[in-house]
């Protein structure tokens, strides 16, 4: 829930887009991050953990520990906490390390890491 | 293409942006990495009126002061402040390496002024993992930056001054808390700070702790119970409280990474919270040009990392030959402002952290 | 104990409180502050020099109870929203309790609104006869009118939840 009115603080928010969250459809402002948009939507749960699969939310909120990786876009690894929402994301809940696509230089293909 | 600056600041919060100001004042030219996409570190989400004297805006609300340090250097061509760039490095060469606009840049400054602040620190306790346990600092990110309501009943955990802000954040926000849940015997943050959440009815449970966080896909409650004198759990004293939010607010450790891997002799220091480069007065660390300043050279109040930040700056432009005279009287009264912060009760741990760094300082320099 | 759970004891507030003769003079400021730390902004903000904090600005603030007139000017200041200006001479049976308020909804003169005491326990609801302050800086001083023997128990007060009490 986005907070409208507050004793101290006035927010100024940026254009409202709207992305996908598991296919879902989220509203969001430009000015915010995923991590932000997905909380004011009721979203705390971002993914799971890679060994134990168990429940994974954010928990710094400012790009230090981690917790809350995403694939954005088909990116894995993105901590959403720090990444601001775009028109049309794609999010998805990450679960285990996430595959990287890597371009290879010398070829043109696509493929995944050893 | 290496870029050359005189002075790069890595960081931009308060300590970051005071040093930019005070080393372009006297003349110098300045570059602010800041990793985020705001610059004013966490004074951006401080909504409660600072402490101190009216040299560190005391009366003046965190984010107010945010606000008037960025417009500063905004108003000050001397000075260039680069937001969304991480500084990924710094090399035996001198140059430094950022992740800019998904460039990689390379700098090549004078001085150094690393001023990149401090991480909360974790607690171990079962379903201490679940989606709903937060640092302090999350909650006060969604809320205030944001401004989304981040939870609807919260128990809070640490009664030091961010427990205690925090919670009272979180009560204007319109959050329910339960709670502050407190290890120690005492209150460790501000007792004013205290009063106020009691007063709003909120109870603060010294010598308590959380047992366990349940939930299955989030949280869903916590169990506490009392410790005693040995810091025990004990048996019989659980309490279940539905939340949905479990706030740790148990400390920051300085982020020591680049003062570690530009070769800094570092120290860990409990009373600093953990390893802090070793210093000069003038906040200089054992690699000639590269200043410390700000939570990296020990946790403190964000007042105290302001001037920390003008010392570093001053020191750092006089290095370079700007006003030497000036900047000696400038760094004086910074360290003057220093020892009055923290000369009181209230700075005794400071104290404590900073004798040692400033015995290891002095045995290092003879050996 | 105030140092275990934020509440001050009756020990804490004889130290702080103005005697009996000052307050049957008129408003007058009440710092309720216990502990040393670094902060002056009451003292530079009283506009008759009448608080105190020294020698440095760890020491609690001392208020001179006969210079103080009772304005609230540091009420709206105090970082720590410990300052409290109270008049027991507001009424035959009343007195005004003035004190620093940053929640929603403000509430309006005439209002009557839960009042709590400094363990957060609602004593009463009470009305409110005066609201300033807010748009400075955001700390609304809302005064209201309470029973005189509650007067040194009231220091906060919730808009909204006067149905439950």
């Amino acid at each position: 829930m986005r907070m409208e009115q507050h004793p101290i603080l006035q927010f100024q928010r940026g254009e409202k887009v709207t992305f996908t969250y598991n296919g879902q459809e989220v509203e969001g402002y430009t000015t915010e991050t995923i991590a932000a948009a997905l909380h004011a939507a009721g979203i705390r749960k971002l993914g799971t953990s890679p060994e134990l699969h168990r429940p994974r939310g954010l928990f710094c909120a400012i790009g230090n520990c981690s917790s809350c990786f995403m694939t954005v876009n088909g990116e894995p690894n993105v901590r959403v906490c720090v990444t601001r929402v775009e028109a049309g994301m794609v999010v998805e809940e990450q679960h285990g390390r996430g595959k990287v696509l890597v371009d290879q230089s010398a070829s043109t293909e696509r493929r995944e890491p050893v | 293409m290496i870029r050359d600056v005189e002075i790069l600041v890595i960081g931009g919060g308060p300590a970051g942006l005071c040093a930019a100001q005070a080393a372009a004042s006297l003349g110098a030219q300045v570059l602010i990495c800041e990793r985020d996409y705001l610059p004013g570190g966490q004074l951006v989400k401080q909504t409660h009126k600072f402490f101190g004297s009216e040299r560190q805006y005391a009366g003046t609300r965190g984010f107010q002061i945010g606000q008037k340090l960025i417009a500063d250097i905004a108003g000050n061509p001397r000075v260039e402040l680069l937001t969304e760039a991480t500084v990924l490095g710094i090399y035996e060469d001198g140059i430094v390496t950022v992740l800019y606009q998904q460039q990689h840049l390379k700098i090549r400054p004078q001085k150094i002024i690393i001023s990149v602040g401090a991480s909360e620190k974790f607690l171990a306790f079962p379903g201490n993992d679940l989606p709903g346990v937060y640092g302090a600092g999350a909650v006060q990110t969604l809320m205030n930056v944001a401004g989304v309501k981040p939870a609807q009943r919260v128990v809070m955990v640490g009664a030091g001054n961010i427990g205690l802000i925090v919670s009272y954040q979180l009560l204007q926000a319109g959050v329910d808390v339960a709670c502050v849940v407190e290890a120690a015997p005492r209150i460790g943050g501000y007792l004013v700070h205290a009063s106020k959440l009691r007063r709003a009815g909120v109870p603060i449970l010294t010598g308590h702790t959380v047992k366990e966080a349940y939930g299955s896909d989030c949280l869903e409650g916590v169990t506490i119970c009392r410790l005693d004198e040995s810091w025990q759990q004990i048996p019989g004293t659980e309490q279940e409280i539905p939340c949905d939010t479990l706030c740790l607010a148990v400390g920051l450790a300085p982020l020591s990474q680049l003062c570690w891997q530009a070769g800094c002799k570092m120290a860990y220091i409990r009373e600093l919270s953990g390893h802090v480069p070793l210093v000069s007065e003038n906040l200089e660390t054992t690699v000639p040009g590269i200043y410390a300043a700000g939570d990296t050279s020990g946790i403190e109040e964000a007042s105290s990392a302001m001037v920390e930040g003008r010392l570093a700056g001053y020191a750092a432009a006089a290095a370079l030959g700007y006003q030497p005279q000036e900047a000696e009287e400038q760094c004086r009264m910074a360290r003057q402002e220093l020892v009055e912060l923290r000369s009181g009760p209230a700075g005794e741990k400071i104290r404590a952290g900073l004798a040692k760094m400033s015995k290891w300082r002095e045995e290092q320099a003879t050996c | 104990m105030l140092i275990q759970d934020g509440i001050p004891t009756r020990e804490d507030l004889s130290r702080v409180l103005p005697p009996e003769s000052r307050l049957a003079k008129g408003a007058v400021a009440i710092a309720e502050c216990f502990q040393n730390i670094p902060c002056n902004p009451c003292s530079q903000a009283c506009p008759k020099g009448a608080i105190q904090v020294a020698p440095d600005i760890n020491a609690t603030p001392q208020i001179d109870f006969d210079r103080c007139i009772g304005c609230g000017i540091c009420v709206g200041q105090c970082p720590g929203l410990a300052i409290f200006v109270v008049d027991m001479t507001y009424s035959e049976d009343t007195a005004l309790v003035q004190l620093p308020y940053e929640f929603l909804p403000v509430p309006q003169p005439g209002q009557i609104v839960q009042c709590l005491d400094r363990a957060g326990v609602v004593q009463g609801c009470y009305p409110v006869v005066k609201v300033s302050g807010g748009k400075k800086n955001q700390t609304w001083l809302v005064s209201v009118a309470v029973p005189r023997d509650l007067a040194m128990e009231i220091r906060n007060i919730r808009v909204g939840g006067e149905a439950d009490a």
